[in-house]
């Protein structure tokens, strides 16, 4: 098994994401640049935090038109797993592989702060480890957080579950207290219809260990691994047939 | 070249006649409009200290631990394991109080700069600001504008912003302090330094483009503020934070690679400050061409190019032969890299437009030639009334409740959440202690190691007595890092003082160094960098005294770190230390009285040592379940805030002869409020009295109220709404 993060001029966040899989999880993870277009033999994409280019114009608005871009779409589209966090969520929206937009933060500033999620489907490669309904704590550190979508899209994403996480209390009740940003529906991840691509605007990468203030972001990246070692045992096993 | 009528040119420059002709001394001749322009800002007091330089030489600079100490960008102390930390602060008050986004932003931006400089990653940032009267809409505007703009430039680099303080007193209305300190991390092998040698080698300019901006800031940090200081706006610098990290990441892969020489970052003076420099550690010499530099404006002038303080430079010297080498690290991450130059063996600073030497110049001159200002100093003769303070005038309260309340929710003591959630203190994964408790702590990955950061100061105490005032800055960090586990290994300070040429207040600054000095002493913690900021007055008024200390610590194991809040129910809450009568100088005094006078409390730096000694041995012997030091509003906040973070109430009885206000209230140094198991008792005991510090036990952790005596009686979701304003 092996794990590419992607690094654009200004990601920040690409270390910490590098560091959960390589040192906590203690699995093969490689650094891609944005200038590198062939993403043959990664199991899994992640699209880090950070402010690339400066976040000049809009959020994610120029790293979208990065070389490594290309690649990551097909890669998606062929039904790669790519997992977008905060910047790479917004990046993952301004390239089309997912819908909606991040827009400002409703307080107009940035904030960073320990809060709640619930799982709302665990039905994905990101939360088949978690329980429905469970609640994560789980940090975030954002100003461009506020997820918008039309009505017809909303229900389209309730429709086909995919929401994946909501801000919430701690006791998992979903309140306007609860959402730090005003994102629509207190959605604070979402999937692709395929359910392959996840953006999500907290930072799992950050909470990998108790001593950091919670461990709770190993459920998302064990997900990832279970769903990647299930399907290479598939892919194994359909090969001895 | 050129020479003209200097006479009103070397007035507006801020250089006295005695310059000028220390200046026509070491050239031998008339400088011209460029040399003297590059003169101005390097002899400016912001880049030659000439005023304070005589002073600082009291602190001590030296220990085992310390590899590097003060006269490079930043300050090394070896943390064991072959690893090391770097540390500096830095002052951005004048241009932040004309440009309060920009001039904060450029700060950060020119303390992370001078840490990566050494070949340090930047782990850590942490800022100390003083704002005027808290209710007053230019304090709103200019506490806004810093806030933003730390949180702007600060964020976008990728380097957590873990902790700082905010202050307001209306002594900084028309000065405001912004002070940034920044901590890096490096491998022993990896430190670089700033210095140009070896005949032949190039000089290389890295980063952004230059343009004109900032021109001459060196000098206007250097005077004092008035109404036209506003016309000052193009002397501040605009800062871009993605070309930061980019340089950031350029510059660490230089590290270990045998031909890079030196590395330097262009801050304050520019081109003329990062050259001369190099060239005067080096011994040796520079010439450099003007028309090498990327610019990014037209029709620059070399008077321009060599004063303009464009943001996002560095320069770095490298074998000949290598240039390639360095553009291709730099061609990857985008940023410009050209050859401006190479360095010479005779000890000039030369500079050519096109090959024609516009300036020629001693470069040791200009680096350390300055001549020094010797000046003497004398208490203000207000001081000894200012110190009067008849506590038998001051009526002692009815309503303790409604005091404590007040004192909770007064802007000094007031959390600070709302203000350090605007940045990111948790990338890069090594935040342990967040900001809102005594110090923020990071670990060492790959170690069982830790660092605790702290920045502390008290302008007031210094006010009514700087010698005393400095050497509590200076316990108060240490005490702060005690508190965490974590043992105080080096300062770097900022004094922020007024206007030297006046003898009261040179006086003050002596007086607080000496009491820095001697406080870094006792508690073994030497200066290994720093920076003055002076003239910071305007109408006549200077602010208070203000050194700011910037602390770091280390921790062996981070399993034993300790944290405020109270934790467990019945735990016993004991005080390490002693509680005196002393009211002067204190947030109580001035909130709830309106009055800023008295004597500040009395440290005794050796009683100081011995308590902290006490509780972080208590501390690694896993006696303790929480940790606060009393400081501002005393005893009564200290235990307030560890209620409302443990959300658990205290019941507390103290007996004792002083006042009550003053035992509730009251800002005696060398005590830290502790809770613990019972069992535990004896075993603290025991070492508190192998220190010979006193203890004694205040009551415990119960209920859901915190009740002192038969005074203070208040839920602590009262406490909490007041103390998070959200009543």
């Amino acid at each position: 098994m092996k794990f590419g993060v992607v690094q654009f001029p200004g990601s920040t966040c690409d270390y910490d994401c590098f560091y959960a899989l390589n040192d906590v999880l203690k699995v093969d993870v490689e650094y891609i640049w944005h200038k590198q277009t062939n993403l043959e033999g990664y199991d899994g994409i992640f699209l880090p935090g950070g402010f690339t280019y400066g976040d000049y114009l809009r959020v994610g608005a120029i790293a979208r038109f990065s070389p490594v871009m290309s690649a990551v779409i097909d890669y998606a589209t062929a039904g790669g797993l790519v997992l977008g966090i905060c910047n790479g969520f917004q990046i993952l929206t301004e390239a089309g592989l997912l819908p909606g937009a991040l827009m400002r933060n409703n307080s107009l500033h940035f904030i960073c702060k320990y809060g709640y999620l619930r799982v709302e489907n665990n039905q994905t490669p990101y939360t088949n480890s978690c329980k429905g309904g469970q609640v994560l704590k789980i940090p975030i550190a954002h100003g461009d957080g506020n997820y918008y979508i039309d009505d017809h899209g909303l229900s389209k994403l309730i429709k086909n579950n995919q929401i994946i996480f909501r801000y919430c209390e701690k006791n998992g009740e979903i309140t306007s207290r609860a959402n730090p940003n005003g994102a629509l529906y207190n959605i604070a991840g979402l999937c692709n219809k395929e359910g392959n691509v996840l953006g999500m605007m907290p930072h799992p990468e950050r909470c990998m260990e108790d001593c950091l203030g919670s461990s709770n972001g190993k459920y998302i990246f064990n997900s990832v691994l279970n769903f990647c070692k299930e399907r290479l045992s598939k892919i194994e096993k359909s090969f001895k047939i | 070249m050129k020479s003209f009528n200097q006479e009103k040119f070397w007035k507006k420059w801020n250089l006295t006649l005695e310059e000028y002709e220390k200046i026509k001394e070491y050239l031998q001749r008339e400088p011209n409009e460029v040399e003297l322009g590059m003169y101005s800002v390097m002899w400016s007091e912001h880049c030659s200290y000439k005023n304070s330089k005589p002073l600082l030489k009291l602190f001590p600079n030296s220990a085992e631990w310390v590899l590097q100490g003060p006269g490079e960008n930043a300050g090394i102390i070896d943390i064991g394991d072959d690893q090391v930390i770097a540390m500096k602060i830095e002052s951005h008050n004048h241009p932040s109080a004309i440009e309060p986004f920009q001039g904060a932003a450029t700060g950060i931006g020119g303390i992370v700069r001078d840490i990566f400089a050494m070949g340090a990653r930047p782990i850590a940032l942490l800022d100390s600001l003083r704002f005027g009267d808290f209710n007053n809409s230019q304090t709103k505007y200019l506490y806004k504008g810093v806030i933003d703009g730390i949180s702007f430039y600060g964020n976008c680099i990728g380097v957590p912003t873990v902790g700082g303080e905010t202050v307001f007193s209306s002594s900084y209305q028309e000065n405001i302090l912004v002070n940034v300190m920044c901590v890096g991390y490096a491998k022993k092998n990896e430190i670089l330094r700033a210095v140009a040698r070896g005949e032949g080698n190039s000089v290389i300019l890295i980063g952004a483009k230059t343009g004109r901006d900032g021109i001459g800031g060196a000098s206007f940090a250097s005077a004092e503020l008035d109404e036209s200081s506003d016309e000052d706006r193009p002397a501040v610098q605009i800062g871009d934070p993605f070309s930061e990290k980019l340089l950031i990441e350029a510059c660490l892969e230089l590290r270990g690679l045998d031909y890079v020489i030196g590395l330097q970052d262009c801050g304050a003076a520019g081109l003329t400050s990062s050259l001369c420099e190099m060239a005067s550690r080096g011994d040796g010499g520079l010439d450099i061409e003007l028309s090498k530099v990327p610019k990014r404006e037209e029709g620059m002038n070399p008077f321009e190019i060599m004063l303009s303080e464009s943001q996002e430079r560095m320069i770095v010297v490298v074998k000949k032969g290598k240039e390639e080498e360095i553009k291709k690290i730099f061609d990857k991450w985008g940023l410009d890299s050209a050859v401006i130059g190479r360095v010479t063996n005779d000890r000039k600073f030369r500079v050519r437009d096109k090959g024609e030497i516009v300036a020629d110049i001693p470069a040791k001159s200009l680096a350390e030639g300055a001549p020094v200002c010797r000046r003497k100093g004398k208490k203000p003769d207000i001081l000894d009334s200012v110190n009067q303070l008849d506590l038998s005038k001051i009526p002692q309260p009815d309503d303790y409740n409604q005091v404590l309340l007040q004192l909770l929710g007064s802007p000094n003591i007031i959390n600070k959440e709302k203000i350090y959630e605007h940045y990111d203190y948790m990338v890069r994964n090594n935040t342990i202690l967040p900001p809102g408790d005594d110090a923020a702590v990071l670990r060492i990955k790959g170690t069982k190691k830790a660092i605790a950061l702290t920045t502390d100061g008290n302008g007031r105490y210094c006010y009514l007595d700087p010698l005393m005032g400095g050497k509590i800055a200076v316990a108060e960090a240490a005490r702060n890092l005690s508190c965490k586990g974590a043992l105080p290994r080096a300062v770097t300070d900022c004094l922020n003082f007024g206007n030297p040429e006046k003898e009261t207040i040179y006086w003050q600054l002596e007086e607080a160094i000496k009491g820095i000095s001697e406080a870094c002493r006792v508690l073994q913690t030497p200066v290994i960098s720093g920076n003055v900021s002076l003239y910071n007055e305007s109408k006549e008024e200077a602010i208070y005294p203000t050194p700011v200390i910037g602390m770091v610590g280390i921790i062996e194991d981070y399993n034993h770190i300790c944290s405020m809040e109270f934790k467990n129910y019945n735990d016993l809450i004991v005080l390490l230390g002693k509680n005196k009568e002393e009211l002067g100088g204190s947030e109580y005094l001035k909130v709830i009285h309106n009055l800023e006078k008295g004597i500040p409390p009395q440290i005794d730096l050796l009683k100081e040592q011995a308590v902290q000694n006490v509780c972080r041995e208590a501390i690694k012997k896993e006696l303790v379940s929480s940790a606060h030091d009393c400081s501002e509003g005393g005893l009564a906040i200290a235990l307030a805030e560890s209620c409302i973070k443990g959300e658990k109430g205290a019941k507390i009885e103290i007996e004792d002869k002083i006042r009550s206000d003053a035992l509730l209230f009251g800002e005696s140094q060398s005590r830290i409020i502790i809770s613990l198991n019972p069992k535990n008792l004896s075993s603290l005991q025991e070492i508190a009295d192998k220190y010979q510090v006193p203890l004694l036990v205040l009551g415990s952790v119960e209920g859901e109220e915190l009740n002192i005596n038969w005074l203070i009686s208040i839920k602590v979701d009262q406490l909490e709404k007041v103390w998070k304003g959200t009543k």
